[in-house]
């Protein structure tokens, strides 16, 4: 027999609230190993427990901007299919995008929330959203290991170069990803609010460094990416309306 | 059981591969289960421009994503930041700040479980979040959405490479300078690939690889 579609259906909650609950079991399993090993190498408590309280003091804002990210697919593709897609391998940025893609491919849009979608337009776009973030799982568990110990090599190799090494392939990443910020200068000062968002994180950042060096505030050190991200988006407000007031 | 006589970082690849590849099976399982549940296929034509519209690029950025972090995070880390993702706006720099923090290096015994207790740890409180809100979706959906906070959350990407640049670069500023002018110079001047920008994190390292190598080999870094 048929079921009656619809992208809201306890039917895909149900499926989607299993897959989430094995996220977390298996965060918990690699938490716990992780956790046992530390003591085994003889890593402080008081270390272990500083880690899990910044981690999860840094996590939430990019959480809650996650969250955001699923209640806008929400509007067009019900609530169960972004809420799997953004909390299993999802990122919001690739999200947003496949979702895009494939619903312009089966003739709709994202934005076009006054119709609703067939049973069949919706597996498509669950099949294309699914399929196209793919690579990581299968990639990782081939190539990890090699991978892993090909680093391990070198520095056994030469210390300080692997170290050196390391700190390249941070710097690489950090730098695309700051070099994308200035991809829209030359559209005029609209273009520059990233660049501008940018910079007031990076002077709250050095005053926080200040602070812990200076002041001796050990505990800003736990806070320090927190704060100047959620600063920098605070001023994002008036930085933005100033610039469209100019603007206008 | 077989597995209690491997070391640690042997039983990490271990489990990590039947959890990740068991992952991938779920995650297959919930369009194939809509599928059959509602007797409803995906129309041909619409799956194959869609998957082409997105499968090249992202399966490219996946590939370099995993050469990239799975260094940063270490074995355990990786098994299980690449299932749970949003790992370049969150798992990595989460990673990052408690390394730094306990003075842990990546690919050492220490900073191996402390990238995985760091990744988890985001991974749950993200997965908690996510959850909240889902339930609470009516009451917070004009919150999260209202037009004032749009901006805020429109520049998250900056705001939070802002202060983790001025972290990463503080620790080795020599080897930053390459890498950075390049990458602005390249994104200004073609501004048509910043969308895809991530293609050129491998093209950054290699730059700040070679860069450092000189360096390195002049003795400038000691």
């Amino acid at each position: 027999m048929n079921h009656e579609f619809n992208v809201n259906s306890p039917f895909m909650f149900t499926i989607v609230a299993i897959i989430i609950a094995m996220v977390i079991a298996q965060s918990f399993f690699f938490l716990i190993r992780a956790w046992k090993q530390a003591k085994k190498l003889g890593i402080d408590t008081a270390k272990l427990k500083s880690v899990v309280k910044s981690s999860a003091i840094f996590t939430i804002v990019p959480a809650i901007s996650i969250l955001i990210g699923v209640i806008a697919l929400s509007k067009k593709l019900g609530l169960p299919l972004p809420w799997l897609r953004l909390s299993v391998i999802g990122a919001l940025t690739y999200e947003t995008a496949a979702a895009g893609a494939a619903a312009n491919a089966v003739g709709t849009s994202i934005g076009d929330t006054a119709t609703l979608l067939t049973a069949s337009q919706f597996t498509t776009i669950a099949w294309v959203m699914t399929l196209g973030i793919m690579a990581g799982v299968i990639i990782t568990p081939i190539i990890s290991r090699k991978l892993l110990g090909g680093v391990d090599k070198l520095e056994k190799r030469d210390k300080r170069w692997g170290e050196i090494l390391m700190s390249a392939l941070f710097m690489g990443m950090i730098s695309a990803f700051l070099g994308m910020i200035f991809g829209k200068v030359g559209t005029g000062l609209v273009g520059w609010i990233p660049v501008f968002v940018m910079l007031a994180s990076m002077v709250i950042m050095l005053v926080c460094a200040v602070l812990i060096k200076k002041l001796k505030l050990k505990w800003v050190e736990d806070y320090a990416l927190p704060i100047s991200m959620i600063g920098a988006m605070a001023l994002a407000i008036p930085i933005s309306n100033a610039v469209n007031a100019y603007i206008a | 059981m077989k597995t209690r006589n491997l070391s640690y970082d042997d039983g990490t690849h271990f489990w990590g591969r039947i959890w990740m590849w068991g992952m991938g099976v779920l995650l297959l399982a919930f369009p194939a289960a809509i599928c059959l549940y509602y007797n409803a296929w995906p129309e041909a034509g619409g799956f194959l421009k869609g998957l082409l519209a997105i499968a090249p690029m992202f399966w490219v950025v996946g590939t370099i994503e995993v050469i990239t972090y799975v260094p940063m995070l270490g074995a355990g880390g990786s098994y299980l930041g690449f299932i749970t993702g949003n790992l370049t706006n969150l798992k990595v720099p989460c990673t990052i700040t408690a390394l730094n923090k306990v003075g842990a290096k990546p690919g050492t015994p220490e900073g191996e479980v402390v990238g995985t207790i760091a990744v988890a740890i985001s991974s749950i409180v993200t997965t908690l979040i996510i959850i909240i809100g889902v339930l609470l979706i009516a009451p917070l959906t004009p919150i999260l959405d209202s037009p004032t906070l749009k901006p805020a959350f429109d520049q998250i990407l900056p705001a939070l490479f802002g202060g983790l640049g001025v972290a990463l670069i503080g620790q080795n500023l020599k080897v930053a300078i390459a890498p950075i002018a390049s990458m602005v110079i390249l994104f200004v001047c073609v501004p048509s690939l910043a969308p895809s920008g991530a293609i050129f994190v491998p093209v950054a390292a290699i730059i700040a690889i070679a860069v450092a190598r000189l360096m390195y080999k002049k003795g400038w870094l000691k």
